[in-house]
């Protein structure tokens, strides 16, 4: 009767950003009570689906959606998270939305407060009514034994464990009398196995009482233990709609990654390589969202060492930490010298250079012109595109060395512009991405690290962006570490792919290693054993 | 039409306001009995007395330091450099460059330890360059009573102790810059070129120091710390630079007005001046992340423009002093039109 | 080992008020001035200062900082007791005039800077403080232009001998004393303003049960943090505009109260110093920028003033000067205010970097427990 309602039903929804396509007629249901794992990698269109679901402004403002969603049979048009709320859907997000002044019942109940009127209601409004924190306490309490955890009602969020504050934001969500269905997004990745334990057998309980749950997780052992139907998402489609009985974890990792077709690559040949350039042991960084544990790997003269892995996994931590942009620990040899961490001007010294991930805040002055950008790392670190002026007294900027420098790289890597005295933000993100690289290369390092090189780019930009990385691996040997979730470009050009898990270096696999090999050491699911940093053969 | 609108939300519309309004001022000047050239005059002279100020501000602007409230600070170390000037008795230009030469270590000290602190203090830099400017000009009144200057030009008559309020500057080195090569026009116009040129020399130091590789890295320190951190710079090492600086500029800055205003002015003097400063540089263009030589002349000149010219015209008209009300609205407005500015957020 | 963190913590958190507290004593002695007339006069301010410093809780509260635009209160209240003196309403009648007139005008400038400083949200307390600069030049275009030309003046015993514009100083003698004088108490050498008292514990009451109120826990969820305030939909910038309004509003009524202890007023520079001495008196008394209690009102308020009555003798005897004390005072009063918003400030980036030490120090013990799994297994 009632077990089978379809609470919420996602009918051939499809999204494009301008013209980059996300998601292509995407359909599934959920029923009430049921609980769905959804599974994905990077880019799969996971979050772009939620945003969806939610209602979120991005969503609108980039040209909406196609498609129906609707909410126990009738289609809803969310023009805002709180039409998302009061239709019934509540999203614990990965980062907490808690006020940390306020204790778990004020949190539990933020912004909808039992209250009691009082006489200033009538002259000054609804907001003059006194709170009735009894009431509060006790509606709080009722929902912690609805989730069956042990939280203390009067703790204040700030100095509770962090396991604790994912159970309140949960707990605020389903608190909501109104909500059905609850959508987690990596609920597990910051607790502890005991507290996943406890969140697990909470959502269950959840799910027991009517509440339909969709779990976003890339930890495929906990899907198959707490879903009920398993949902995988590639490239925007979905690829398997399935019961989880009798699914095993290797068979959703080989759906998570596994392409028809298949993977280019320019040389057939396995290059082989003499001596070792970098080595990293026991590294750990502190970067939040892609913390770091213990990170060891090996590094070969002229190779293109490629790191992949889901996001927040870790592996954007790597460069980072070495680079000193965040605090870092362990150790790095570089040519055999020991590397001091948390120092990014001698690690650009010491003849590294890194492309940042994040082109827009780390990697560029956006007010500034294509020359600035260029040049300055090399002005600074080595003193070049400097002239002296009054004999010798001042060294200034060489303007049209600059000049030249920029002209050279918007000719080798096609850098679509008006002329370098361009202001860095009025270009493509394609283009800001090869003033990134072109950056690096004026300094001409010995080892290159590069994070999500082609991300946000489209695929003719994407191309010539590799191929350059290419060329100055081939014709300079410069070795470069990539770093990359997107794994197809890892196997297309790199002569080893290392897979990182939870801030650990779970494998390293050829580039040609079968897919399904990649999505275990992904989910965690599998640590080769040989992670010290061997190739694996087969 | 579009481009004319762009024009104008960019530049600022309060600022074509006043730019507007000082024009109408010299039109109407001759109407209501007021002397143009007499007004040109005072114009070029104010502004060669308190450009310096309005140049002090860069270093820390285009650092990421925001408006340097605290120009107190470099202000405080002119007055040591001026009065121990005074005390050692020096003449002439060697007074003027004495001055210079004494405030200079001073400026230097306080530049660094004012650095410091406001590098513990990021996010807040403005408020807490407000008042620790304050305390110190009042401690700096407490020690103007106290220190041992015996030059009896300075020094109180009856108490024999203690620095006079003001101190005339009439016999050491009064006009010793706007005397250099000053070009008279007729009975009403003055310029002062010794001034303007020495205004002229230090905008030029400042725009050549902005070219070199430290004033490169300062700039980019200010207009993204992570990009500059991420190539190698110590974005705290930028910053007490450019407050060092800032400080210095307005050690001179100060020893230039008042060798143009004829008088040293102790005690509680120098707890206006950074808001003028600041007025006109924002009055020239500069946001609180931005600021060039443009805006530093262009904003000196336009503010200084309204001070001289709406008492002298308004008072002529009205034949009553709003003088005061108009500075304050102008000067104060303007500072808040750009506090109150979204910094706009790039694609 | 816990015992010495928690006592230099102690230090830390309170260095201000002990700081003041060893400076006013050591100069009390000094002052020559009697422990008598010492208690009296901190009465007296007591009464005519608190309602001010009150006023400064709740935009604290609600994570807007230190309002210095509470100027903008204190100005329209001297625009409403110019008008009860024009119309010579007296006693506390003119009082009640004066606020009732002055509301509206209050509720604009609450209002107005309320606007302006969420348009300058980040850097609310520089606004707030060239704000009140802003709005002063357009109190004097009021007061000394449009009174007595174009807004009609009856009573020409208050405004300038050229005809327009209102006297310098304004004498407050029909008002003065009123509310103090209401219901006075004499005990022993002290004699004790009830009424005001009384109309203090009253706002008291007013704030403790308003943070009772919804208005009043949304103000303290913007105040910890707009953002998820906002995703819970809470009004943001509303809630903080109803902030700024009601401290301009009591900023307002503390202003007349403390014109009628002072018995006159000077016109255009009256309000200059309020925000100044009432931001002091708060952070004297232990509050910061980002939390503020009653109890830190009336600490600060007793602290402060007792040391700017002392100064002035303890800096003739020390040093032979009483401006001395003088410049003491002002430097003291600057100076905390500096070393608050440092303390606060520093305080901050050390919580911040203690929580990510914190996170960090559990992964370095879990890396370091893998690790040496790790090696294990791989041998």
């Amino acid at each position: 009767m009632e077990k089978d309602k379809t609470l919420l039903s996602l009918q051939n929804i499809s999204k494009d950003f301008y013209g980059n396509v996300v998601l292509s007629d995407v359909s599934f249901d959920v029923k009430r009570g049921e609980i769905i794992g959804l599974v994905g990698e990077n880019g799969a269109g996971k979050t772009t689906l939620m945003r969806i679901l939610f209602g979120m402004n991005v969503i609108r403002e980039t040209g909406g959606y196609h498609g129906k969603v609707c909410i126990e049979g009738e289609e809803v048009h969310f023009q805002s998270p709180f039409d998302a709320l009061d239709a019934g859907i509540g999203m614990a997000h990965q980062e907490f939305s808690l006020i940390p002044g306020f204790s778990t019942t004020e949190n539990i109940v933020l912004n909808r407060e039992s209250m009691r009127p009082t006489v200033f209601n009538d002259v000054f409004g609804d907001r003059m009514s006194v709170l009735d924190r009894a009431d509060m306490k006790r509606r709080a309490a009722a929902t912690i034994a609805k989730l069956g955890v042990d939280l203390d009602p009067d703790t204040l969020v700030s100095e509770m464990p962090v396991g604790h504050k994912q159970f309140t934001e949960i707990a605020r969500e389903i608190n909501r009398e109104k909500t059905k269905i609850l959508v987690l997004d990596e609920p597990t990745a910051v607790l502890t196995e005991t507290e996943a334990e406890v969140l697990i057998k909470a959502l269950r309980k959840l799910a027991a009482s009517g509440i339909a749950i969709i779990f976003i997780s890339h930890r495929l052992h906990e899907v198959i233990d707490v879903a009920d139907r398993v949902v995988v998402l590639r490239d925007g489609v979905i690829v398997k709609d399935t019961p989880v009985a009798g699914v095993t974890v290797r068979d959703i990792a080989s759906w998570m990654v596994g392409r028809q077709v298949t993977v280019e690559r320019d040389e057939e040949s396995v290059r082989s390589f003499t001596e070792d350039i970098f080595e990293v042991s026991h590294l750990w960084v502190d970067m939040p969202g892609e913390t770091v544990k213990d990170m060891n790997f090996t590094v070969r003269k002229g190779e293109i060492f490629g790191i992949g892995g889901l996001a927040g996994q870790g592996k954007l931590g790597i460069p980072n930490g070495i680079m000193g942009l965040f605090p870092a620990g362990g150790d790095v040899k570089l040519h055999g010298k020991p590397v001091p961490l948390n120092e990014p001007r001698l690690a650009l010294q010491m003849g590294m250079g890194f492309v940042s991930e994040d082109r827009r805040g780390v990697g560029l002055l956006l007010e500034e012109s294509l020359e600035w950008n260029i040049a300055f790392t090399a002005m600074q670190i080595q003193n070049k595109h400097l002239k002296p002026v009054f004999g010798g007294l001042f060294k200034v900027r060489d303007e049209a060395a600059m000049r030249t420098l920029t002209q050279g790289y918007i000719d080798i890597l096609h850098i679509k512009c008006t002329s370098g005295a361009q202001k860095a933000m009025e270009l493509s993100g394609g283009n800001q991405q090869k003033v990134c690289l072109a950056k690096s290369f004026a300094i001409a390092p010995d080892l290159l690290f590069v994070s999500e090189p082609t991300r946000g780019i489209d695929i003719g930009a994407k191309r010539l962006v590799l191929d350059a990385l290419h060329k100055y691996n081939r014709e300079l040997g410069m070795t470069i570490i990539m770093v990359s979730s997107e794994l197809e470009e890892l196997r297309s050009i790199c002569d080893r792919v290392a897979i990182v898990d939870e801030g650990r270096m779970t494998g390293i696999l050829p580039p040609t290693a079968d897919l399904a090999e990649f999505g275990l050491l992904m989910t965690g699911e599998r640590v080769s054993k040989t992670s010290k940093g061997e190739a694996v053969n087969g | 039409m579009r481009s004319l609108k762009q024009f104008g939300a960019d530049f600022g519309w309060p600022r074509i306001i006043i730019f507007f309004f000082l024009v109408a001022l010299f039109f109407a000047a001759p109407a209501v009995g007021v002397r143009v050239d007499a007004s040109l005059s005072d114009v070029f002279n104010r502004f060669g007395q308190n450009a310096f100020f309005v140049l002090a501000l860069v270093p820390m602007i285009q650092s990421g330091c925001g408006l340097n409230f605290g120009l107190s600070l470099g202000i405080i170390a002119g007055l040591l450099g001026a009065t121990l000037s005074v005390q050692c008795g020096l003449h002439g230009a060697v007074g003027f460059f004495g001055a210079l030469v004494f405030a200079a270590p001073f400026a230097i000290i306080f530049g660094w330890l004012y650095g410091k602190l406001l590098n513990k203090v990021k996010g807040e830099e403005m408020t807490i360059a407000m008042y620790v400017g304050f305390a110190s000009v009042m401690f700096m009144c407490i020690m103007w009573l106290l220190l041992p200057y015996t030059a009896p030009d300075m020094i109180w008559g009856y108490a024999g102790k203690g620095l006079r309020t003001t101190i005339s500057v009439e016999n050491y080195w009064f006009h010793i810059l706007n005397k250099f090569g000053a070009i008279h026009f007729g009975q009403f116009f003055y310029f002062p070129t010794g001034e303007i040129l020495f205004v002229i020399f230090g905008a030029f130091l400042m725009w050549l120091f902005l070219r070199t590789k430290t004033g490169t890295a300062m700039t980019a320190v200010g207009s993204n710390p992570d990009y500059a951190r991420a190539s190698g710079i110590s974005v705290d090492k930028m910053r007490i630079i450019s407050v060092i600086i800032s400080t210095m500029l307005g050690a001179a800055g100060i020893i230039v007005y008042e060798q143009s205003f004829g008088f040293i002015q102790l005690y509680g003097a120098p707890l206006a001046m950074p808001f003028t400063a600041i007025a006109a540089i924002l009055i020239g263009g500069a946001s609180v992340k931005k600021a060039s030589m443009l805006n530093v002349v262009v904003g000196a000149f336009l503010f200084q423009g309204l001070l001289t010219m709406t008492p002298s015209v308004i008072n002529s008209w009205l034949q009553t002093d709003m003088s005061e009300v108009v500075r304050i609205v102008v000067s104060n407005g303007i500072i808040i039109y750009a506090l109150t500015r979204k910094t706009k957020v790039s694609k | 080992m816990s015992g010495k963190r928690s006592f230099g913590r102690f230090l830390r958190e309170n260095a201000v008020i002990l700081l003041f507290l060893i400076i006013t004593v050591a100069a009390i002695k000094p002052s020559g001035l009697s422990l008598v007339y010492i208690g009296q006069e901190m009465i007296t301010r007591l009464g005519r200062d608190s309602f001010l410093v009150l006023a400064l809780l709740l935009p604290i509260y609600a994570g807007m900082g230190l309002n210095f635009g509470m100027t903008l209160g204190a100005m329209a209240g001297q625009f409403g007791l110019i008008l009860a003196i024009n119309y010579n309403i007296l006693g506390v009648n003119g009082l009640i005039f004066a606020a009732l007139v002055s509301l509206p005008v209050s509720l604009l400038m609450g209002y107005v800077c309320g606007a302006v400083l969420n348009k300058a949200k980040g850097r609310e307390m520089v606004t707030g403080y060239i704000l009140a600069f802003f709005v002063n030049g357009i109190y004097q275009f009021v007061v000394l232009y449009m009174m007595g030309s174009i807004i009609p003046v009856r009573s020409r015993a208050i405004v300038l001998s050229r005809g327009y514009g209102i006297r310098n100083t304004l004498n407050l003698d029909s008002v003065r004393l009123s509310l103090d004088n209401l219901l006075a108490m004499h005990a022993g050498p002290f004699t004790f303003p009830i009424a005001t008292f009384l109309v203090i514990a009253a706002l008291c009451v007013f704030i403790i049960w308003f943070k009772k109120t919804k208005l009043g826990q949304d103000m303290r969820a913007v105040g910890y943090d707009m953002h998820v305030a906002e995703a819970s939909g809470v009004p943001v910038d509303r809630t903080r505009i109803i902030a700024i309004i009601i401290s301009t509003v009591l900023a307002t009524i503390g202003q007349i109260i403390f014109m009628q202890n002072m018995g006159n007023m000077a016109t255009y520079n009256a309000h200059d110093q309020t925000s100044f001495f009432a931001v002091a008196a708060i952070l004297v008394g232990g509050a910061s920028v980002k939390k503020a209690t009653i109890p830190n009102v009336f600490i600060g308020v007793i602290l402060l003033h007792v040391l700017f009555v002392v100064s002035p003798g303890a800096g003739q005897k020390l040093f032979g000067e009483a401006m001395i004390g003088e410049y003491f005072r002002q430097f003291i009063g600057y100076g905390v205010i500096a070393l608050s918003l440092v303390l606060y400030a520093w305080r901050t980036r050390r919580e911040t970097e203690r929580l990510r030490e914190g996170l960090r120090g559990g992964n370095m013990a879990a890396a370091n427990a893998a690790a040496a799994a790790g090696e294990g297994e791989a041998k």
